[in-house]
């Protein structure tokens, strides 16, 4: 193709990408440099009969004049970054000093915002991809045991937890795990104690996040494993029985060594994807006891005053963090770009 | 494949089987007590008293005089104004869908026929683009978007969408043409056709199973999209996920639960319609980008 023919082709969704993403990514990046102008001050000194009083006033003209001359703001570097609600250096370094016990320490750093967001982003994205793997993949194979009529069916159900809207399917879980929902009951009447409540708990809470997560992403994997399924090489397996592997020898040793490449396209698209995970958060109502980063920057932009400074830094954190998970599928790709050419 | 099934040791069926039912209780049990539930009142689908009474609708029965009511759907539809955040849905949707097939089926075409070194930085890019979280994108958008008195409309919000929809369509899209043969387009401009009418004549008769199947994608992405829509939109024009959430936040009060719960439902419907209408296009798209990589 023509360098003319494919430009008018690509035009329309380029501008589109260049406007709405690549624009946004600049503009949060300058963003995130710089802070909102404070108002101008002015002293005045009032006199009159019985002694001067001095009152200080915004001085509306300067102010303005001063945001139409640099609509961005004032110019603050790295400061938010490192700020109390971002990288909170200082309050790291202090929390270093004064405590005694790297214990205390942890529990000092974890009460700042973006640690504790940081702490539980990661826990859910290092928990939910491995469990979410596992019991993708052990589903693929029990369904593609199942005779042909019922598979239908069952990947009919199977698929609903992954096609349903996030924000949905986690209030459909939170109100049957909630304490008096029926999940909630039932674990109430499970352990004897009847004021158990998710609410309350921060470690229930993870555990139930977490329990979202698989059960949400879970179907992805299975439905990305069983289509591997269907191409393992039959003649392998065949040869591998006459050679009398069990059936437990030919799982390990045939049918996952084939579908290994799937297992990292799945690992590597799920751990982007928990990497934001957002909506459970706001479903489950957890905010008290579980941040994530994404939650954080929607808190940021939704609040009665709109901390866009704030939002923007946390964004290209996210950002950041987003790029270190994406690395290892750029060199990949690369690579298989290379071994192509 | 029967071969296999025979010398099943007995166990292991067994174990597989139990595996599955409890598997398929998992996945679909919470929709249809849900379904249920919100027939009921609120005291009946969180019963403190007795769990039985979500089943048996007790208290509905008093107060109503039969075990089922609409009343959570009255709520929601007519008293909430649910129907106007269903309509903003339907709009919302059909618009991504048609607009980011319509670009991204030509980017995509595009890239597929392409043989120069730019077509792979360009699907670098689009994975990058892809990778970014929407919602790291939004405190980009509302300066211009106050400025400009964007903020707030149906079509600000649709042409977001499509452009964050833009790099997975390129993806998929780019995948599909290319196992549709190059000779077909090649024959076609030997005949005397330019590139576009090739598109044209040629390729768009047969490129519909890869284009159903991406605008399926479009359209789960932007009815499932929460961030975006939160964010840019107005009370007026919410779309259903936000309008959810709003509920959350002003109405946890007596009876009105009841109304969130009635939406969510409500919601899910058209999901459970397109699962079972398109499931094996959905299972080839979601494979599609597995079994290449």
């Amino acid at each position: 193709m023509k360098h003319r023919t494919f430009f008018w082709f690509f035009l329309p969704t380029a501008l589109a990408m260049l406007i709405f993403i690549a624009a946004p990514i600049v503009s949060v990046v300058l963003q995130s440099l710089f802070v909102p102008h404070e108002a101008v001050l002015i002293e005045t000194e009032n006199c009159g009969p019985f002694g001067c009083t001095t009152s200080v006033v915004i001085d509306q003209e300067a102010t303005e004049e001063l945001r139409a001359e640099q609509p961005l703001g004032r110019f603050a570097g790295l400061e938010i970054y490192f700020d109390r609600g971002h990288l909170a250096t200082a309050e790291v370094a202090s929390a270093w000093t004064t405590s005694s016990s790297i214990g205390e320490f942890l529990g000092a750093v974890g009460d700042l915002p973006f640690y504790r967001a940081m702490s539980f982003t990661l826990t859910y994205t290092f928990v939910v991809t491995p469990l979410l793997i596992a019991l993708g993949f052990v589903i693929a194979l029990a369904v593609n045991a199942l005779s042909r009529r019922i598979k239908g069916l069952v990947i009919f159900f199977s698929l609903l937890p992954m096609i349903v809207t996030p924000l949905i399917g986690s209030l459909i879980l939170f109100w049957m795990i909630d304490s008096r929902g029926v999940i909630g009951e039932l674990i109430q009447y499970l352990t004897g104690d009847p004021s158990l409540s998710l609410k309350a708990s921060t470690p229930l809470m993870w555990i139930a996040l977490i329990v979202y997560g698989v059960w949400h992403s879970a179907p992805f994997a299975f439905v990305v494993f069983y289509a591997g399924l269907q191409t393992v090489p039959q003649d392998t397996l065949e040869s591998a029985r006459i050679d009398g592997a069990t059936r437990w020898q030919q799982t390990r040793y045939v049918v996952i060594p084939h579908l290994m490449p799937l297992v990292t396209f799945v690992a590597l698209i799920q751990l982007m994807d928990n990497f934001r995970v957002f909506e459970p958060i706001v479903g489950f109502n957890a905010s008290a006891h579980a941040t994530s980063l994404s939650w954080i920057i929607f808190n940021d932009l939704g609040g009665e005053t709109n901390q866009l400074s704030a939002a923007a830094t946390t964004s290209v954190l996210t950002i950041i963090g987003v790029a270190i998970l994406l690395s290892p599928v750029l060199v990949r790709t690369w690579r298989d770009f290379r071994g192509k050419a | 494949m029967s071969a296999i099934d025979r010398r099943k040791p007995v166990s292991l069926k067994v174990a597989s089987t139990v595996f599955i039912v409890v598997w398929l209780l998992l996945a679909a049990f919470p929709f249809f007590w849900t379904l249920w539930g919100s027939f009921k009142v609120e005291l009946d689908f969180f019963s403190i008293a007795d769990w039985t009474n979500a089943i048996t609708g007790k208290l509905t029965d008093e107060i109503y005089g039969r075990p089922f009511t609409g009343a959570g759907y009255y709520g929601a539809w007519v008293q909430e104004d649910f129907w106007r955040a269903a309509l903003n849905t339907g709009i919302v949707c059909l618009f991504v869908v048609c607009t980011s097939l319509t670009i991204g089926t030509l980017g995509g075409y595009a890239l597929s026929r392409s043989g120069h070194n730019y077509v792979f930085w360009l699907l670098i890019a689009a994975l990058i683009f892809r990778a970014m979280p929407p919602i790291t994108l939004v405190s980009g958008y509302l300066p211009p978007f106050f400025a400009w008195n964007l903020w707030g409309y149906l079509p600000t919000a649709i042409i977001v969408l499509v452009a964050i929809n833009q790099p997975f369509t390129l993806w998929m899209l780019h995948s599909f043409f290319q196992k549709i043969p190059i000779d077909l387009d090649e024959s076609a401009k030997v005949d005397g056709c330019t590139q576009f009418q090739a598109f044209r004549h040629v390729i768009i008769p047969v490129m519909w199973p890869g284009v159903i199947t991406t605008g399926l994608f479009s359209f789960l992405l932007a009815y499932n999209d929460f961030a975006v829509t939160a964010m840019l939109l107005n009370e007026q024009n919410r779309t259903m996920v936000p309008k959810i959430a709003a509920f959350l936040g002003t109405t946890y009060t007596e009876g009105n639960v009841m109304f969130a719960v009635a939406a969510v439902v409500s919601a899910t419907v058209p999901l459970f319609l397109l699962v079972m209408l398109f499931q094996r296009q959905i299972v080839s798209g979601l494979t599609a980008g597995a079994v290449k990589g």
